[in-house]
């Protein structure tokens, strides 16, 4: 009997802690849906519904804008870094070439510095550059990242030299035995890296606060933030766009969530 | 014999070469974006410089320590570093506890466990710039939460706009959505640990608690470790949430003011740059003692071979 009180106790837990995880989600959608005079109602008129403030959004604001900004922005910077990211982290693991350790070091050294010491004098550069408010300053300096090179480094640490060597037996260059044998052995922690990256870009927000200045290249999170600042009263379409927002990531994170914790186990993130 | 070892020669430079060629993008984009501005920001954290000024970096004021002895005696400054400890302090050990409960409940056979997992891991995919003003609305006076509380005769707040609970509420936001994270992490840890130890403990007599307490813990050392140093630097370095809920400018009355926010805000509204890059080097100062202070507790030596 106890034994039994007990488990509906820990059912009540586990869908109680589902419900405050899950429960401001399903009530912004709800308010979004709803006309702006329903917003403080807790009864829902299922037949005042509507995807009126979505059109809205779409129609009379630069949502769309914002959003091919961000899908542009972080599908750049999220392939960008599966390349360069698994490149580095492959050579660093596997092939020997002077400078090796002390680049290690480096990156370990420098995975300690917290991004906004940079910031100042990053931002100064890109202004000489004449990169503020355009595609390259969004882009180009986030093309790489040092965790992201540390995992893929012990993600190949880990897996068996066998197949490359027999590979290199039948002279294929090490280009060659990256992408056609690597690669495809490393779909696991690409897969982790892609949805690490793809959703930390997608949200970002400091930096496209300060790089894009015009709301023509505005990001959604940044484009968000300035609509919140002007229409703040206007709960129904906030949320509207809340969940242009958020939606997006929430989708790629439920496509790939079956390989996400394999490759969180399999790149060696938990050490 | 000697083309033999000639070819091994040739072998061995082609791999010198190689490898340098896999690692030139990211050290020409470290060398550009990353190392050469950490050493112009420690440089101009010496200076008094501005944005606006018509001269260069090089040209701009020395004031040697200046920038820094300035940061120790700034109100605002000292405000903006109680309020990030106060909120490391509160949000790192909750976060964690909560979020070692969450990896036990979906690594133990319950039933929908994918649901479960996806449902306490799905904030933690959402901006937080979404996730603020999300909150802003359930948190507003008339909104969800104090509907909720009226409900045990508690009365209502406005949490983000009152001094004492715009911070607290902050906290909040930031361990409801980053909890996700940091169950995925202890989860891998958990199922790294072998089925076999469990058997043996079990054969011993040892029951669930036990098991938990003599295995699963101890075990669990190099993750919490992990979970520690990255939930620690994190919540140094709050920005977003602090940002959106208060506009900007980290009100009311500095309440959300953070260490990040403020660096924003004096390198970038006040154009006083030179003071900003102290200010960070501050912030990379304390972020460092904390990580090694917390390797020393937990005396952990992580082998990179």
């Amino acid at each position: 009997m106890g034994k039994r009180i007990l488990r509906v106790l820990f059912y009540l837990l586990v869908i109680g802690y589902a419900v405050v995880s899950i429960g401001p989600f399903l009530w912004s959608i709800l308010t979004s849906l709803k006309p702006t005079s329903e917003i403080n109602n807790l009864a829902i008129d299922f037949s005042k519904l509507s995807f009126k403030n979505y059109v809205f959004l779409w129609k009379k604001f630069p949502f769309a804008r914002w959003m091919l900004n961000s899908i542009f922005v972080a599908l750049v910077v999220t392939f960008g870094n599966l390349l360069f990211n698994s490149m580095a982290g492959y050579a660093l693991a596997r092939i020997d070439f002077p400078g090796k350790k002390a680049l290690f070091l480096a990156i370990l050294a420098f995975m300690m510095v917290p991004g906004q010491v940079v910031m100042v004098p990053t931002f100064i550069l890109l202004t000489k550059l004449g990169w503020v408010n355009t595609y390259k300053g969004l882009t180009i300096p986030f093309l790489t990242s040092l965790f992201g090179i540390f995992l893929m480094r012990q993600f190949f640490l880990s897996i068996p030299k066998s197949l490359e060597e027999s590979a290199m037996i039948d002279g294929l260059s090490r280009f060659g035995i990256f992408f056609r044998i690597v690669l495809p052995l490393a779909r696991p922690a690409l897969t982790t890296q892609f949805i690490l990256m793809f959703t930390g870009n997608w949200n970002s927000f400091l930096w496209p606060s300060l790089l894009a200045t015009s709301d023509s290249k505005y990001t959604l999170p940044v484009g968000l933030n300035s609509f919140y600042g002007q229409y703040f009263q206007f709960w129904d379409q906030v949320l509207a766009g809340v969940m242009i927002l958020s939606v997006p990531s929430i989708i790629i994170f439920l496509i790939f969530q079956k390989n996400f914790i394999k490759g969180i186990a399999t790149t060696g993130m938990k050490e | 014999m000697s083309s033999k070892r000639g070819t091994l020669t040739r072998i061995k430079t082609r791999e010198k070469i190689d490898g340098w060629l896999f690692v030139l993008p990211f050290v020409i984009s470290t060398l550009v974006f990353f190392a050469g501005p950490l050493v112009v920001a420690f440089i101009l954290s010496f200076k008094e410089y501005s944005f606006l000024d018509q001269n260069t970096i090089w040209q701009a004021k020395w004031v040697g320590f200046d920038n820094y002895l300035n940061a120790l005696k700034d109100p605002v400054f000292k405000k903006a570093l109680l309020n990030t400890t106060l909120y490391s302090l509160g949000v790192v050990p909750i976060q964690l506890i909560i979020a070692l409960i969450l990896a036990l409940i979906v690594d133990s056979d319950i039933k929908g466990k994918t649901f479960f997992r996806v449902a306490y891991y799905i904030p933690t995919v959402t901006s937080t710039v979404a996730v603020s003003v999300m909150f802003m609305f359930i948190f507003k006076t008339d909104g969800l939460l104090n509907k909720f509380l009226k409900l045990f005769g508690i009365p209502p707040y406005n949490w983000f706009g009152d001094v004492r609970l715009a911070l607290p509420s902050i906290m909040g936001m930031a361990i409801w959505s980053s909890v996700g994270l940091y169950m995925i992490i202890f989860l891998a840890g958990l199922q790294d640990i072998p089925h076999s130890l469990y058997e043996a403990a079990w054969i011993d007599g040892a029951n669930k608690w036990q098991q938990f307490w003599y295995v699963t813990l101890p075990l669990l050392r190099p993750t919490f470790f992990f979970n520690l140093v990255v939930s620690l630097i994190g919540t140094f370095q709050v920005f977003d949430q602090a940002y959106v809920v208060s506009g900007g400018n980290g009100g009311p009355l500095n309440a959300t003011m953070t260490v990040v926010l403020y660096l924003y805000r004096t390198g970038f509204r006040d154009f006083k740059m030179g003071y900003a890059c102290a200010i960070a080097f501050i912030l990379f100062a304390i972020i460092f003692a904390l990580t090694l202070v917390q390797k020393k507790l937990f005396g952990e030596e992580t082998q990179y071979q």
